[in-house]
């Protein structure tokens, strides 16, 4: 089995990489021999596809089989692992997880390739840039983690199992899902350059590109959110940020493409920022790189050491060339890059966008200073220091907080120029509500005044109240207008106002799910925790809550052995419900492994849903007794919901905007005005 | 699972009881945030240092299965603010650099090179902005591109009544 997967290995090697030369030679003619090589070009680019395919499949099926003579399922796989588990091996470790990679790129390259008549030229430079990449990949895999590479010696009856961090549901969906956002850059980044490349005229690659970004970043979010869910319903400390480098890694490319996601409506309206844009997709797709370079390479010390090699200084080669080449077509190209259109006025969307963009960019620097500062203090110093949450929650949080007062505000900017009589009217509205619930938190009992962590707690809450009434009180005054005009009531005129521009309205309902996701971390200052040794009968109490332990139990399976505790929880004197947090050992790792329980309190709280969560840490070892830690975390559950919103808005701005209804009228009138037309 | 205190669950509640329930849980926050005790203090030294055993977590939020590092040196913090020693937390810190190194402090000190971490991400903010302001200008100031024959921009008072119309119509 692991000669077919070498195979098809070496063959997917050599079809990219004549996709790549005879697709760049193609370029350099425009007669009939380069458009046929062109098109050979173009095949072997979609047969790489059938080619990875083939070698992914076999990786898993060699899981299924249980197939130890393959080195790769050895070590991440045993005879027992559940059979999800045993398909998410695939990405589980280091050799599999960049054949994934390799597969994904190649799955976006094959839809490519397939839409190639929509502009033949520009997608045949895209098409090499894209094979480019996936011959980088290929290499890897061929020469230094091949995923086929076989046992030596006897072959072993048993693997040594999958890591048990890794055996939870959500890891068998959080990696295709940050991979599939990682890799899909790779397609606006392949336009980019090619259209930079060959002096694109206009903007058309952007609006080609527009879905393939927008499908990207939201697979990003969920990837990033998801990892986000995994270190607070597994790792068991409570919190679900720890600002470790590869999670920073992760985030650092979201937050370039964010600040994309909204510049490049400037190059599409105003034909403006066009090297801004441009710098700014080489930024995303480099620092997904970068992300994969921390993961493998190990120069830093990460909670994701499982999958560290030394493959890093292939992918600090392969980001040094990315640069260079991305330098010299912006600098050697950069005529073409020129603005169409002034700025008229400084309160404006573009100034908006401006701004919004230098703040994510400079929370993306913070990050990756704070990221690689260690490395920096090491080569000043003499030694390492420590870049941990402290810092990043100092630095970070301002700007984001500025950053959340610019989505709050940029939505009620006109294009080209805003009156402050429209904006104050505009303002108003949700400047009161937010204020009110800045007053509301000091009523009860919220004092900003007396730690930094509770200001920037009332902040959030004030700016994120911001951002929802501003989203609320647009599509309500966009929505009256049209109720006014077609007699519609209100809601069904708000549904007609976002079909009208789909892409604006689905972007304030992102708009509202981050604010949601801010309300969700903002409760961090006021967390909660007790730890205790529980024998029968005893009682933690935390909070509102009585945690009274009511019995122990352990179980057996092949895969792991297990005890865990049976706590129930009451509030007000009555029980709410029962929690069963657990201990696991692996079998095959020999390692073991709590398993968290959190009871988020809808029921009881609604709005301030605060998340019981509990963690059984071990046994006393001189009692015998468990050691049960509870953690109190408020507003937790929002971030989850802002998630979901967010999600949703992305799918609803992918929309197609509803065809105009042209009316004919023998009447003479004015031409109606286009309620909702702008982003 | 049957519960040996009680098998009841809450019956689904009404708006009002919902608002009193977290008007309840927002007053009990309140009683959540301490004051500078010795707890406190155990706290926020807690989450100013890292366990040393690799995790890359900080120090009161590692939870490694048998992890022998943090329980060591959460015990020694405890230690330390027992003995009364000192109120000066920055010599306690000290003390746990000389023993583990530099590493264990979990955010870079404000002393020599170490500035250099807090300082620029603020700068590259300052700059950030006065770049973003320049940009501004220099497009403000930049002279209009040209356009096709017998097409006029609006401009002034004109563009103003434009604006003003299309409030009217569209009272937006």
């Amino acid at each position: 089995m692991s000669q077919i997967g070498s195979f098809a290995l070496l063959l997917a090697l050599c079809l990219s990489a004549y996709s790549f030369l005879a697709g760049l030679l193609a370029l350099f003619e425009n007669d009939a021999a380069s458009a046929r090589l062109g098109e050979t070009a173009r095949r072997a680019g979609i047969a790489t596809f059938a080619a990875v395919l083939l070698a992914g499949i076999v990786l898993v099926v060699a899981a299924f089989h249980d197939d130890f003579s393959i080195a790769y399922i050895f070590h991440h796989s045993n005879r027992d692992l559940p059979a999800a588990y045993k398909f998410a091996v695939l990405w589980s470790g280091q050799e599999g997880s960049l054949l994934f990679w390799s597969l994904l790129l190649a799955g976006y390259g094959f839809v490519l390739r397939l839409r190639y008549k929509t502009d033949q030229r520009l997608f045949a430079y895209a098409s090499v840039i894209l094979a480019s990449v996936q011959v980088f990949f290929l290499l890897i895999l061929n020469f230094a983690a091949h995923p086929f590479a076989v046992m030596q010696g006897g072959l072993p009856a048993d693997g040594t199992g999958l890591n048990p961090l890794l055996q939870y549901p959500e890891m068998v969906i959080h990696p295709p899902m940050l991979y599939l956002g990682y890799v899909g850059f790779t397609v606006p980044f392949a336009f980019a350059l090619g259209a930079l490349i060959m002096k694109y005229p206009g903007e058309k690659w952007i609006q080609i590109t527009r879905r393939w970004t927008m499908v990207t970043w939201c697979f990003l979010t969920i990837g990033v959110f998801l990892g986000a869910h995994w270190a607070y319903a597994v790792l068991g400390w409570g919190g679900y940020w720890g600002w470790d480098p590869v999670e920073n890694a992760s985030l650092m490319p979201w937050l370039t493409g964010t600040a994309f996601l909204h510049s490049v409506m400037m190059q599409e309206k105003r034909g403006m920022l066009k090297v801004w844009n441009m710098s700014l997709i080489f930024a995303t797709f480099l620092l997904s790189m970068l992300g994969t370079f921390l993961t493998r390479s190990g120069v830093i010390s990460s909670v994701h050491a499982f999958a560290q090699s030394s493959i890093g200084t292939w992918f600090l080669v392969f980001i040094g060339l990315t640069l260079a080449v991305c330098s010299f077509f912006l600098v050697a190209n950069r005529s073409h890059l020129k603005s169409e259109h002034k700025l008229e006025s400084l309160v404006s969307r573009e100034s908006s966008f401006l701004f919004n963009n230098l703040l994510l960019l400079v929370v993306c620097f913070t990050i990756l200073w704070g990221t690689f500062f260690p490395i920096l203090s090491e080569f000043v110093q003499g030694h390492k220091v420590t870049v941990g949450p402290p810092f990043f929650n100092r630095v970070a949080v301002p700007v984001a907080l500025l950053l959340l007062l610019l989505t709050a505000v940029g939505p009620l900017l006109a294009w080209r120029k805003t009156s402050v009589e429209s904006l104050t009217r505009n303002f108003l509205f949700p400047a009161i509500g937010s204020i009110a619930v800045g007053g509301m938190m000091i009523l009860f009992g919220v004092r900003p005044w007396e730690d930094p962590s509770y200001f920037y707690a009332t902040m959030a809450a004030v700016l994120s109240a911001l951002v929802i009434f501003t989203v609320i009180s647009e599509f309500v005054r966009g929505g009256r207008v049209i109720a006014g005009k077609s007699r519609q009531n209100l809601f069904s005129a708000m549904i007609h106002l976002y079909h009208r521009n789909t892409r604006r309205y689905g972007g304030y309902i992102v708009h509202f799910g981050v604010a949601l996701v801010v309300i969700g971390i903002l409760g961090t200052p006021f967390n909660k925790e007790v730890e205790k040794e529980m024998g029968f009968g005893d009682k933690i109490n935390i909070g509102p809550y009585t945690l009274v332990c009511q019995s122990y139990t352990q179980d057996d399976n092949p895969n792991f052995g297990n005890e865990w505790a049976i706590i129930n929880v009451f509030r007000d004197g009555k029980q709410i419900t029962t929690m069963y947090p657990e201990r696991r050992f692996y079998k095959a790792s020999q390692q073991p492994q709590t398993l968290p329980r959190i009871y988020p309190s809808f029921r009881e709280d609604l709005f301030l849903v605060t998340d019981v969560y509990l963690v059984y840490e071990g046994k006393n070892e001189a009692t015998g007794r468990p050691i049960i830690k509870a953690h109190l975390n408020p507003l937790v559950p929002w971030i989850w919901i802002g998630l979901i919103i967010m999600v949703f808005g992305t799918i609803t701005a992918l929309v197609p905007n509803a065809a105009v209804v042209q009316v004919t009228s023998p009447v003479a009138t004015r031409t109606p005005a286009q309620v909702g037309a702008g982003d | 699972m049957k519960s040996v205190l009680s098998l009841r669950y809450p019956l689904p509640g009404g708006t009002v009881r919902h608002w009193l329930q977290s008007t309840t849980l927002a007053l009990a926050v309140l009683a959540f945030m301490g004051a500078g005790d010795d707890s406190a203090r155990f706290k926020d030294l807690g989450h100013r240092m890292m366990c040393t055993c690799g995790c890359g977590q900080v120090l009161l939020e590692c939870n490694h299965v048998g992890c022998q590092s943090s329980e060591k040196m959460r015990n020694e913090l405890l230690a330390a603010l027992d003995k009364g020693n000192t109120n000066n937390d920055d010599l306690i810190l000290q003390g746990f650099v000389q023993e583990y190194g530099p590493t264990v402090i979990a955010a870079p000190t404000a002393t020599g090179f170490n500035r250099v971490a807090w300082i620029m991400p603020f700068l590259v903010l300052a700059l950030g902005i006065a770049f973003a302001v320049h940009i501004v200008r220099s497009w403000k100031n930049r002279p209009e591109p040209a356009l096709a024959d017998g097409i006029v921009i609006p401009q002034g008072s004109e563009l103003d009544e434009f604006r003003r119309k299309a409030h009217r119509e569209t009272d937006l």
